[in-house]
């Protein structure tokens, strides 16, 4: 969780971090005395003490055990020791979890952009009948809370013999309502005429979908993509109820049972933890527009 | 939205037939197109709505055939304590959680809205604990706030604060949790009111400008009336989070000490998966259910007041 890797989160900064360009005449500094703006004093604590816990997580993964169970608990570790890692690599089964965990969510991903783009596409593009009525229900199932329809698809799911497998995640999370109406909204914003001049010359529609409205929806397809592996990876309550044997553990489950499990082996279970976060940390800094972007969508059209 | 013309030229009399049959085609492709999702969505949403209802009618525990009960699961939620405790921690936790999250995160995009060196930087701190998932944050802040050999109990013996019980004390954990969830929790709404801030209009500062008005001033009568619905949809939604809050309980507490944070869903979680009576859980779900729905109308005829004096306001 280095922080030198990040870049400008908005549109509106302009130079990182790096050597101070020579004072330019900047007309809102006018601070006296200090080299540099005001605001620092305030914005860089607060955003260290957001920092702190994340970095304190790194810092005890590298710790031995005997620094980890010392009291009162170092501070800083005194090098960097694997032993935690090499435990839940090696005697855990996180490797494990985390392979179901990966298959969940990019399955997950996957399915959510081809049926979001099929469906979406059908109810901006197509005229059906019923199609405004089975608009409004998705909508309005997106306003159902999950522990209204978590007993029952776990009864479903168990009817269909997916309860303790990696199928009763994925089926459920396959395509959300979100995703559908997302892309719908996104290829009504698309002028129809680039459409209208492939069915003229006689392009099926699913080609058209394929090799003009797609390539014209990267926005909206990366929204659907980070919203949905963020959920799907980040989910805790489904995987409890739907999984038992720990060999169909996801990451999140497994490092919660761990912890339950090893109480006193901290070294290891902040390893395990790191392991956990790593993948949505580093998916999060490499597309950081595009996770902001998605964010404050769903955020300021809902 | 306007009902979609057909991508075909207008036909003459003799094209009609082929006009319909391809009609029928479209709405066949459109069909086959939708139903995948309408399969999964409906099958796994609107179905259990309604089965759920039908198990809060019954005594059910997931596996033998479940018994007709009537009302009796609500009338016993009604006097059951667990639940009405649960009902109040998780409305303290509401309260706690919702203005104070809103209010930092007022603050902070404030405060993060200008064009200083390492401003990006700053964001992205204040960000970063969203995305990491419940457990994750659930599982680190059960190191920190170890009583024994915690970090935080270690820094506060050296500057002479005796060592705190935290997420073991049940008269702090259900207030740790809420700081936990405001770790996490604030850099959604900082995001957004950033986002909201880019919008408020260019020529309304510089005309309040001109008018004359400081920093309070422009603050108070341009920069927050235009954050109001943003505002509205903050606090829509992190009611609704924070009504839903159950994996950070889960693994931090599992409802304890003493029930102290038990909250609804890990009421219903624990009767419907763990006492295996799940007509029971149903039942506090469709409880819950109907306190969101009425959160939900509550906002939606408050923004739509708002946004109707602004209207006037604007005229």
């Amino acid at each position: 969780m280095t922080a030198t890797t990040v870049g400008p989160t908005t549109t509106t900064t302009g130079n990182g971090p790096g050597p101070a360009p020579a004072a330019e005449p900047a007309p809102g500094r006018r601070r006296r005395g200090l080299p540099f703006s005001g605001w620092h004093l305030l914005l860089a604590p607060l955003a260290l003490l957001f920092a702190i816990p994340l970095i304190w997580l790194l810092l005890s993964s590298v710790m031995s055990d005997a620094e980890i169970n010392k009291f009162p608990p170092a501070l800083w570790p005194s090098g960097i020791h694997l032993d935690g890692y090499r435990y839940v690599l090696g005697n855990a089964m996180f490797p494990r979890w985390f392979l179901n965990s990966l298959i969940v969510s990019v399955v997950a991903v996957a399915s959510n952009l081809l049926f979001g783009a099929l469906g979406g596409y059908a109810f901006a593009r197509m005229r059906f009948g019923g199609s405004k009525i089975l608009l409004m229900l998705m909508l309005a199932t997106m306003a159902i809370p999950f522990q209204l329809t978590m007993i029952p698809t776990f009864l479903v799911m168990k009817r269909l013999g997916l309860i303790d497998t990696l199928g009763a995640l994925i089926v459920p999370s396959l395509v959300t309502p979100f995703a559908v109406f997302l892309l719908r909204q996104f290829f009504l914003s698309l002028p129809r005429e680039l459409e209208e001049a492939a069915w003229i010359d006689g392009c099926s529609r699913l080609r058209v979908l394929f090799t003009i409205v797609l390539p014209l929806s990267r926005p909206a397809l990366s929204t659907v993509a980070v919203l949905t592996f963020l959920t799907t990876w980040n989910d805790l309550t489904w995987p409890l109820i739907a999984i038992n044997h720990d060999t169909q553990y996801t990451l999140q489950l497994g490092l919660t049972t761990f912890q339950g499990q090893h109480h006193t082996k901290w070294s290891a279970v902040m390893a395990g933890n790191v392991i956990t976060v790593l993948p949505v940390l580093l998916a999060f800094l490499g597309a950081q527009k595009s996770f902001i972007r998605s964010i404050t969508s769903t955020g300021l059209k809902g | 939205m306007p009902p979609t013309p057909a991508p075909l030229t207008v036909a003459p009399t003799p094209a009609q037939h082929s006009l319909r049959r391809a009609r029928r085609r479209e709405s066949m492709t459109a069909w086959a197109w939708i139903s995948p999702s309408v399969l999964i969505i409906l099958g796994l949403s609107v179905v259990p709505v309604i089965w759920s209802l039908l198990l809060s009618f019954q005594a059910n525990d997931l596996v033998t055939p479940s018994r007709w009960v009537g009302l009796d699961n609500y009338r016993a939620l009604a006097a059951d304590p667990h639940f009405s405790e649960a009902v109040r921690n998780t409305l303290v936790y509401t309260v706690l959680y919702v203005p104070l999250s809103l209010a930092g995160g007022l603050l902070l995009a404030l405060a993060l809205n200008r064009r200083i060196r390492l401003v990006g930087i700053y964001r992205t701190l204040i960000f970063v604990p969203f995305v990491i998932s419940a457990a994750a944050q659930g599982v680190l802040f059960s190191f920190i706030l170890d009583p024994e050999f915690g970090a935080a109990n270690s820094l506060l013996s050296r500057i002479g604060v005796s060592a705190q019980g935290f997420l073991t004390d049940p008269k702090q954990a259900l207030l740790v949790l809420v700081a936990i969830t405001l770790w996490s929790g604030t850099g959604f709404c900082v995001v957004v009111y950033l986002a909201a801030l880019q919008d408020v209009p260019q020529s309304l500062i510089e005309a309040a400008r001109l008018d004359g008005a400081g920093r309070l001033h422009l603050l108070r009568h341009v920069t927050l009336p235009t954050l109001a619905p943003v505002s509205v949809f903050l606090v829509l939604w992190q009611i609704i989070q924070s009504l839903q809050v159950f994996d950070l309980v889960y693994v931090t507490t599992k409802g304890g000490p003493l029930g102290s944070t038990t909250v609804i869903v890990y009421f219903i979680w624990e009767q419907a998966f763990k006492s295996f009576t799940a007509g029971y859980g149903a039942s506090a779900a469709y409880v819950l259910a109907v306190a969101l729905c009425v959160a939900g109308g509550v906002m939606r005829f408050v923004s739509g007041r708002a946004a109707r004096r602004e209207e006037g306001a604007a005229r």
